[in-house]
Parts: C-alpha cells; sequence; structure tokens
C-alpha cells in the first residue's frame, strides 16, 4: 500500500545482537536516563501555600455581576435557562418597585435565581446568551459538602457581594495574558 | 573481670547495631519515597516535619494502631510466627558484619564486630536461608491463593539465586582462603577491591542480592499487579510492619556485605597517610562503611525505579541458565588463575 505521509516505518523483527542480549549496556542506559530526572525541575506544587495558576479560560463558579453603581445587571430574561443544555438553571421574575433603583439597573429583576452545581456541565453558554453582562463563569471552585441541596446555590452564593467585586477581566474577549 | 567487660561491651555494640539496623529501615522507606518521587519529578513526602523527616515515624505510629486483624480461616500460631522469623533473621545478619577498624578504649582494644566468626560468610547464608521460611510460613498460614502464590514464589526465586550467590562468593574465597568477613576485608586493604578482581562475580552476587531481597525486577513474591500484596496479603497492623521492616533491613544488610565482600568495606585508599589517631581512624572507617553502604542502598532504589518486573519464566531462565552457569565459569577462570599464575 502506498504511503500518503512519508512517516510510516517498516516493522522489522530481527534477532538481537550479541550485545543486545547481555541487556547490560540497555540497563545503564536506563539507569542513567533516570538519575537525569533527580536533577530536574520538579512539576509538583505545594498545593495548599502554592495554588495553580488557572488558564484564562478556566470555567468555574458563575457570578451575577452588578454594574459599577452596585445595582444587579440581571434583569431575569431567562436567556440562560433556556441556552443551558444541563437545565441547571432557575429563577423567578419580580417587578422592582419604587425605591429599589439603587438594587437593580432593570426595570425587572430575579427574586430568585438558582445554579444547581451538580447539573452545572460548566460550557458557558450561560454567559454567552446573557444580554446584560449579569453572568460570568470564574476561576473559582465549588466547595465539597456533603449535602446535595448544598449544591444548589441561590443568590447569596450568586451575586457578588458590593464591597468584594470579581474579577472577570479575563472572560472579556479582548483580554491577551499578562 | 575480664569476662564482663566483655559482655558489657558486646551487649552495648549489639544494642548499638540493633537500634541503628531499625534507624536505617525506617529512613530506607522515606529514602525509597523520596527517591521514587526525585526520579519521576516529584517532591515526595514534605508534609511530616522539615522536608517530611518524620514520616517514617508517622508511618510507624500508623502501623501500630492499625486493626489487628488475624483471619478465622487461618493458622494462627504460624501466622504470628512468619514475620517473627523474618524479622528476627534479618536482624542477626548484621552481627557479622565489620563495621570498622577496632578502637582502644582504656587500653582495651573492642573490636566493632559482634562476633568474628571464622565462617562468616557461612552465617550469613545460613541465616538468610532461615529468613525465607518467615515468608513461606506466613504465606502458607494466611491461607489465601495470593498468599501462597507469593511465598512459592519467593521461596522458589530464593533456592534459584542462592546458588548462584553462592558460586559467585566461591570465587572470593578461593582469592582471599578464607570464610572470615574480616580477613576478607582486611586484605582488600587500599584499592585492592574485590570488585577490580572479580567483576563478573560482582554483577552476579548483586543481581543474585536484588532476587533474594525481592527487590524489582525480581519483586514477584510481591507483584501488586498480580498478587494483590503478595505473601503478605492477609497481614495488617504491625505484622505486616514487620515484613516491611525486614525486607528494608535485609537491604541494608546486603549493601553492608557487598561492601564488604566486593568493595574492601572500611578501607578506603589513602586513609592511612592522614595518620590519625587509633579511635579516630575507626570512626572514619565506620564512616566509609556506612557512605558505601548507602550507596548500594541508593543503588537498590535507582534499580527499582528504572527497571520493570521480570516475567515468572524469565527469572527462573536468568537465575539457571545464565547466572549459574556464568558463575561456574568464573569459579573455573579464578582457579585456573590461581592455579597457573600465582
Amino acid at each position: 500500500m502506498q504511503s500518503l505521509t512519508n512517516r510510516s516505518v517498516v516493522v522489522r523483527k530481527r534477532e538481537m545482537s550479541f550485545m543486545e542480549k547481555l541487556y547490560l549496556p540497555a540497563i545503564l542506559g536506563g539507569m542513567a536516563l533516570t538519575i537525569k530526572h533527580l536533577f530536574k525541575k520538579k512539576v509538583t506544587n505545594k498545593y495548599p501555600e502554592v495554588k495553580r495558576i488557572f488558564a484564562p479560560i478556566y470555567r468555574g463558579v458563575h457570578v451575577l455581576k452588578r454594574d459599577e453603581q452596585g445595582r444587579e445587571n440581571c434583569t431575569a430574561c431567562g436567556l440562560c435557562a433556556v441556552s443551558c443544555p444541563a437545565e441547571a438553571i432557575t429563577m423567578v421574575a419580580a417587578e422592582r418597585k419604587q425605591g429599589e433603583e439603587n438594587l437593580y439597573r432593570e426595570e425587572k429583576y430575579a427574586a430568585t435565581y438558582e445554579i444547581n452545581m451538580l447539573r452545572c456541565i460548566f460550557c458557558g453558554l450561560c454567559e454567552e446568551a446573557c444580554p446584560k453582562d449579569a453572568i460570568y463563569l470564574t476561576d473559582r471552585l465549588i466547595e465539597s459538602k456533603y449535602d446535595r441541596k448544598k449544591f444548589i446555590y441561590g443568590k447569596d452564593l450568586l451575586v457578588e457581594k458590593i464591597d468584594e467585586r470579581i474579577d472577570i477581566s479575563k472572560r472579556k474577549k479582548n483580554y491577551t495574558m499578562a | 573481670m575480664m569476662d564482663w567487660s566483655i559482655i558489657i561491651e558486646k551487649s552495648i555494640l549489639v544494642v548499638v547495631l540493633f537500634g541503628v539496623s531499625l534507624a536505617i529501615a525506617a529512613y530506607s522507606t522515606y529514602a525509597e519515597r523520596k527517591i521514587a518521587a526525585f526520579l519521576q519529578d516529584r517532591i515526595g513526602p514534605d508534609r511530616a516535619g522539615p522536608w517530611g523527616l518524620l514520616q517514617p515515624l508517622a508511618d510507624g505510629g500508623k502501623m501500630f494502631f492499625k486493626e489487628e486483624i488475624i483471619p478465622n480461616a487461618s493458622d494462627k500460631f504460624l501466622f504470628i510466627l512468619g514475620p517473627c522469623i523474618f524479622m528476627t533473621t534479618a536482624l542477626m545478619t548484621s552481627a557479622l558484619i565489620p563495621w570498622g577498624k577496632s578502637m582502644n578504649i582504656g587500653g582495651r582494644e573492642i573490636s566493632l564486630q559482634v562476633a568474628n566468626l571464622n565462617i562468616g560468610i557461612l552465617y550469613i547464608f545460613a541465616i538468610v536461608s532461615v529468613g525465607i521460611y518467615g515468608i513461606m510460613i506466613g504465606g502458607w498460614a494466611s491461607n489465601n491463593k495470593f498468599a501462597l502464590l507469593g511465598a512459592i514464589r519467593a521461596s522458589s526465586q530464593m533456592i534459584s539465586y542462592e546458588l548462584a550467590m553462592g558460586m559467585a562468593i566461591i570465587a572470593i574465597l578461593l582469592t582471599s582462603n578464607s570464610l572470615n568477613i574480616r580477613d576478607i576485608v582486611d586484605q582488600q586493604e587500599g584499592f585492592k577491591w574485590n570488585v577490580f578482581y572479580q567483576p563478573l562475580g560482582f554483577l552476579i552476587f548483586i543481581i543474585c542480592a536484588f532476587a533474594e531481597c525481592n527487590r524489582t525486577p525480581f519483586d514477584l513474591p510481591e507483584t501488586e499487579t498480580e498478587l494483590v500484596g503478595g505473601y503478605h496479603t492477609e497481614y495488617s497492623s504491625m505484622k505486616l510492619g514487620l515484613y516491611l521492616f525486614a525486607e528494608y533491613t535485609n537491604m541494608f544488610i546486603s549493601s553492608a556485605v557487598i561492601s564488604c565482600l566486593y568493595f574492601g568495606g572500611y578501607h578506603f585508599p589513602g586513609i592511612d597517610s592522614l595518620h590519625l589517631s587509633q579511635n579516630v581512624a575507626a570512626l572514619v572507617s565506620v564512616a566509609v562503611l556506612f557512605s558505601k553502604t548507602f550507596f548500594f542502598i541508593l543503588f537498590f532504589m535507582w534499580v527499582r525505579w528504572t527497571l520493570p518486573r521480570f516475567r515468572y519464566d524469565q527469572l527462573m531462565r536468568l537465575g539457571w541458565q545464565v547466572l549459574l552457569p556464568l558463575a561456574i565459569v568464573n569459579v573455573l577462570i579464578t582457579g585456573a588463575w590461581l592455579t597457573y599464575f600465582k
């Protein structure tokens, strides 16, 4: 058969020469190889002290963003829930009352917003679907828990705190690695 | 008076040797894990104490506090006897090793060797052969297929490789005219190391030493991938600890024996030109022997992380069809050389 790639090698099963049958040169070669690794840089991260730096495209726990004035961006349009292939997102919409303009940016907001972290596959489609810049995936991890119900994250866990803003600049399209 | 002082002197030596053997066995486990890690670009245990130095203590403590399980179907007496024999024999061989030149304390000549038997090597071989009973009894008494397979493999492997090992030693005995280990060591003073005169014998001996210690590439008695844990599958708690510990003690002793027989023991070229006082020279000689021993322990571990395991038929073929004939040829060559050129 004609080779298309020029990379194929014909396998030859020839008798081993005397030196090869001794095995000792091969063993010494192997030992030289292993001892070289003694002086190589170790790949281990000392985990609790040193944490691995995530790639900028890493998709972890979601955050519901606020705008510069601290108002929630989410308008409970439901596009994230529709786009979600795992059907992990649910929400209940409510109308913004008089005097709540400092809490919610749009006239409609999500009264409850839940993501089931056990269902979520972290595909990031909710982020792509969101027209209001409200939901982003971050480089945070889900904490382990003993109870399945605790993996349903509500607004208390998802909405960022006003004084602890979560940096999502890595998820923006024009982000370049420093 | 004389008798009492010799008893005290030997007792101190025995206790020190006992402690040192156990400490080295304990830290061999640490060294094994560290070297395994380094050779695989990892850093190994580093949580218990600085650089993980307390890891052997943590492991030992864990072993002590684990549940002691003796299977119902086992022969209980033999089940307990197995690890005892293995550990005892592992510790007994160190009595014959000359650890250094003699010291002089208060006008008394103190030899750093517990017993200077004139049948030295034979004694070590005898004790090592008894040690295999520990594995055999343990594996058989467990009443477990895997343990029995491991025990059978261990015993047949030991018998096969002890022959070639003995043949390799005979070449040494021919040149040294003595079975006494101290004599053999003293004949290698300076740089007259046996390894230069008996390179083939050394190669055969060290390969057999690997097999005797059940070390990779000859670790068939405890192949994790085939036999769960091999002969100690059913063991738990400190009885398992004794088995694992005794294996490292065996490794330490065989490293010491290799250093004594082939690498000049406590001798080092140029050590006499330093003109040290007798006691300092003795301590230096102990340090020399220990550094040679440690090198061989590291060598054992280095090989473990280089070579894959043999198949059982390959192991037997290597032992009977390669090493034994080679050892006999080595004896013949040595004999001919001694007859015609000496």
